[in-house]
């Protein structure tokens, strides 16, 4: 009948409804976010370390199995070809499906869009690289193809990619030049440059964004993945700021050793995070100093008018090493009279890209700055910026007494769209200074997952701008949320440049350590630019190493110069800093004597060195002098269980870091000396500490 | 003039990284996409949902595109694909044994929003089978000739004529079915 047929054709026929404009308005937004990602990713450089071409196919699987347990290998191994695979997402231990809500609805009228085309006809087609086919594959297309291969649940982008028509179904191979040619086209980089400049430079700024004002940035962002479908993780992309690790000196070739004080904790929560999900931190990770100035210490404070901090200093043996000592410098903060202290005008800047969607980062910071929010008093004030696909001022400066006003709005943040991190930046401290009044303090907190350098034309400009804002007396402070794209480098930047301090949240219990416990630390500065720096005795030390603090070292002769920024010390912050020394003569030399140097009999007379601190007073640009010598005698008491615990906790950073100068000494010795030295520990700390060590050493390959 | 930059020109600069011409390309031919996914679902919401997945993935597979067929030709094989892939989702997820069809009539059936002339269209689509509503889809629907719709399914045009008869032959079926019950 063929009357059927007509209908039907006509039914088909019949216009179908049309598109609805929002959600076409989303989907065009999310594509071109998408798109964007998508060639962030493929100009990337390699995440995985320079390995050659040529290494063995058994290396690679060697590597798997010896990682097999880490989440990677255990999401990844449903079929052969996965498996092969999964050996090249060794290096993004957690690969895994995220869902991400809608972005922000991003309205983009036709007559712009044609304009921006008008760059395409510019010539700029003429560049086009031809794909070449058959061009080699490098790992890190293999390691995009192995996470989209690996996630069986399927995330419709994916199963495209791996499914369907004669043409696309191809096998492997066929996927994987598809992949080389992306990167492989060597014009590929410095032309999206070129178009997200010419994009910048007219076509598109005019476009109607509508939620206001931080539009441009926001357009050329690459983005974290957002939409409304699920979305596999591209890939890690966390990036850690660490240096090499720090040599053995010589005394009489560099007797002067100098760094700031850093109060982070940032890297003991990574590594945490990393062992709770069963994979050792990697060694970039580990900055030694924040592990051990995670815990907290029992040291002296200062007696009044003696200054903002105290000094003390202990040298006890090596626990690694017979034949050296440890000198453990521990500076220890006043804790003011908290009745007294200043209102706070606090300035949440959140984080709400994309990326941030998931209990443990956008739930958890929720989480968090409720937890604060009680610590706070009712002159305080609090106001919210958000910046991503709902950037802008989520609430108006509030006093913290209006605690329910505060709750609704931070219940009213949601996760979507792109991360326009400057733009926020901007708006956050220009409402800080808003409210900032004589004698209040005032501080912008930013809560990201580290996903910050989108939209900033350049990062140095970004760290010149928190610093120009440093010193107008606004603070920032870095809180880290959630892995897989936790830009570690970017937020201690951030933080070291605006004076403040950046922590890890992981869990609602670190929350509590970081935004209940040590909230006054956290928000009130004590000293600013706080320098150290040793001269060593050569007559007593013959050489010496500074165990941590590489992204904290300094020139010998800034420690002088009060132009130079360093790190602040908050309220009863408790710093530490642990040198490992060795005596003339000592079997432990690892530098052999010089033949031809004038060797001058130096009489010891005790000291091993002379320790120098400088500090500025909040608000002041003079800095002060703090000279004490560090003496033999300075022995530790019989038991000292915060230097023990200190060392056991620098031994084992060491072993997850380079464990080169530790010999034979290895996870169960620290476990051991950890729990010698664990003490009260009041809030359990220290025994979670022991347990993560245990941890660590059971997923140590053997 | 600037809408005669091809889309086949549009589509390899897009794949090389320009992100005007992506947008570009998207807005010109978003509508369309949404049309065969309305065409080949029988369901708005699923249709809006199906634009979404394939705006979403569409950047990584454009980084596949080698200018060797015509650029809707290609876009329509991936919304195609797509709605396939949504389709064994659905089916596993319904976990009925008539797969998407029993699963899509249930819940025509608690949404008032659909017009009866949808029902009838959809209700007929989900009987056709899979095959045949995506030929039907492309060459009623979006008025492909045979040749192209052959090119997009990538099967030989004789097919596609082949399958448009037995399109008629169950329509008949159904008829006679219905005029039973």
């Amino acid at each position: 009948m063929s009357d059927d047929f007509d209908k039907l054709k006509a039914a088909l026929q019949a216009a179908p409804p049309p598109p609805d404009a929002a959600r076409r308005a989303e989907n065009i937004a999310a594509a071109l976010k998408n798109f964007d990602d998508h060639q962030e990713n493929a100009n990337q450089p390699r995440p995985i370390s320079d390995r050659p071409i040529e290494a063995g196919l058994m290396t690679g699987v060697f590597k798997m199995f010896s990682k097999l347990s880490t989440n990677a290998a255990l999401i990844g191994s449903t079929s052969v070809a996965a498996l092969v695979l999964g050996l090249y997402i060794t290096n993004s231990p957690k690969p895994g499906l995220i869902t991400t809500e809608t972005p922000p609805e991003l309205a983009i009228p036709d007559p712009q869009l044609q304009s921006a085309a008008t760059n395409i006809d510019d010539g700029s087609t003429a560049a086009i690289p031809t794909p070449q086919p058959g061009t080699t594959v490098t790992r890190e297309e293999v390691s995009q193809l192995g996470v989209v291969q690996d996630s069986d649940q399927a995330a419709m982008a994916d199963e495209a990619d791996t499914s369907v028509t004669p043409r696309e179904r191809g096998d492997v191979t066929a996927a994987l030049e598809n992949f080389a040619v992306v990167d492989a086209a060597p014009t590929n980089a410095p032309r999206s440059q070129t178009t997200a400049q010419s994009v910048t430079g007219g076509a598109i700024p005019d476009l109607e964004m509508s939620p206001a004002a931080p539009s441009v940035a926001h357009l050329v962002a690459p983005a974290p993945v957002s939409s409304d479908i699920i979305t596999t993780l591209p890939e890690n992309t966390e990036a850690f700021a660490n240096e090499e690790q720090n040599p053995v000196k010589v005394t009489i070739e560099t007797p002067v050793s100098t760094f700031s004080a850093d109060v982070d904790t940032a890297s003991w929560a990574i590594a945490r995070s990393s062992l709770m999900s069963g994979y050792l931190p990697s060694a970039d990770s580990v900055r030694i100093e924040e592990m051990v100035n995670y815990f907290p210490y029992d040291y002296a404070g200062p007696d009044a008018g003696e200054g903002p901090f105290r000094p003390s200093i202990s040298v006890m043996p090596t626990p690694w090493n017979a034949n050296t000592q440890l000198v453990r410098i521990a500076l220890q903060g006043e804790m003011p009279a908290l009745e007294d202290r200043p209102p706070l005008n606090l300035v949440f800047l959140i984080d709400t890209s994309g990326s941030m969607q998931g209990a443990d980062k956008l739930g958890l910071l929720k989480q968090s700055l409720k937890l604060m929010l009680g610590e706070l008093r009712p002159e305080d004030q609090v106001a919210i910026v958000a910046y991503a696909g709902s950037a802008g001022q989520v609430l108006a400066p509030t006093p913290a007494s209006e605690r329910n006003t505060i709750l609704a709005a931070l219940d009213r943040l949601e996760a979507g769209g792109s991360t326009a991190g400057q733009a926020g930046l901007q708006q956050a401290y220009a409402i800080a200074a808003a409210m900032m009044e004589e004698g209040e303090v005032s501080r912008v907190l930013l809560a990201t997952d580290g996903d910050f350098n989108v939209g900033i034309s350049d990062p140095e400009a970004l760290k010149d701008y928190i610093a120009t804002q440093r010193d107008t007396g606004v603070y920032l402070s870095v809180l880290g949320f959630g892995r897989g794209n936790l830009d570690d480098a970017t937020m201690q930047a951030l933080a070291q440049n605006g004076n403040g301090q950046a922590a890890y949240i992981d869990t609602l219990i670190e929350a509590q350590k970081v935004l209940v416990d040590q909230l006054t630390g956290a928000l009130f500065t004590i000293a600013g630019d706080v320098k150290l720096q040793v001269e060593w005795n050569p007559a007593e030390v013959a050489e010496y190493r500074l165990i941590g603090y590489e992204t904290r070292a300094m020139a010998r002769e800034d420690f002088n110069n009060d132009r130079v920024d360093a790190g602040e010390i908050g309220a009863g912050h408790s710093v530490t800093a642990i040198y490992e020394i060795t005596a003339p003569g000592s079997p432990a030399l690892l530098n052999d004597p010089l033949r031809y140097a004038t060797a001058e009999p130096v009489e010891g007379n005790g000291e091993l060195g002379f320790l120098r601190l400088r500090y500025k007073a909040p608000g002041e640009d003079t800095s002060q002098l703090i000279e004490v010598p560090i003496l033999q005698n300075d022995g530790i008491p019989a038991q000292d269980d915060d230097a023990l615990f200190a060392a056991a906790i620098a031994g084992f950073g060491q072993i997850l870091r380079d464990p080169k100068y530790l010999g034979e000494w290895g996870v169960e010795d620290a476990i051991a000396l950890a729990v010698m030295g664990r003490g009260a520990d009041e809030f359990g700390y220290r025994a979670e500490a022991i347990n993560l060590m245990r941890l660590a050493g059971s997923l140590m390959p053997r | 003039m600037l809408m005669e930059t091809s889309d086949e020109d549009m589509a390899m600069a897009a794949a090389g990284g320009d992100r005007a011409a992506f947008a570009l390309l998207l807005e010109r031919h978003y509508n369309r996409v949404f049309a065969l996914a309305f065409r080949l679902t029988g369901r708005r919401a699923d249709a809006e949902d199906l634009t979404q997945d394939i705006c979403a993935a569409l950047p990584a597979k454009l980084a596949n595109w080698r200018g060797d067929a015509r650029f809707t030709t290609w876009l329509y094989r991936v919304v195609v694909n797509a709605s396939h892939d949504a389709r064994r989702r659905m089916a596993t997820r319904a976990k009925a044994a008539n797969g998407w069809g029993d699963w899509e009539k249930s819940r025509q059936a608690e949404s008032a929003e659909a017009a009866d002339a949808q029902d009838w269209l959809s209700g007929a689509m989900a009987q056709l089978g899979d095959d045949l509503r995506d030929t039907l889809a492309l060459t009623l629907g979006q008025d492909l000739t045979q040749a192209e719709a052959a090119e997009v399914l990538g099967v030989s045009e004789g097919t596609i004529a082949w399958r448009m008869s037995d399109v008629k032959k169950k329509l008949r079926a159904m008829a006679a079915q219905e005029g039973v019950a």
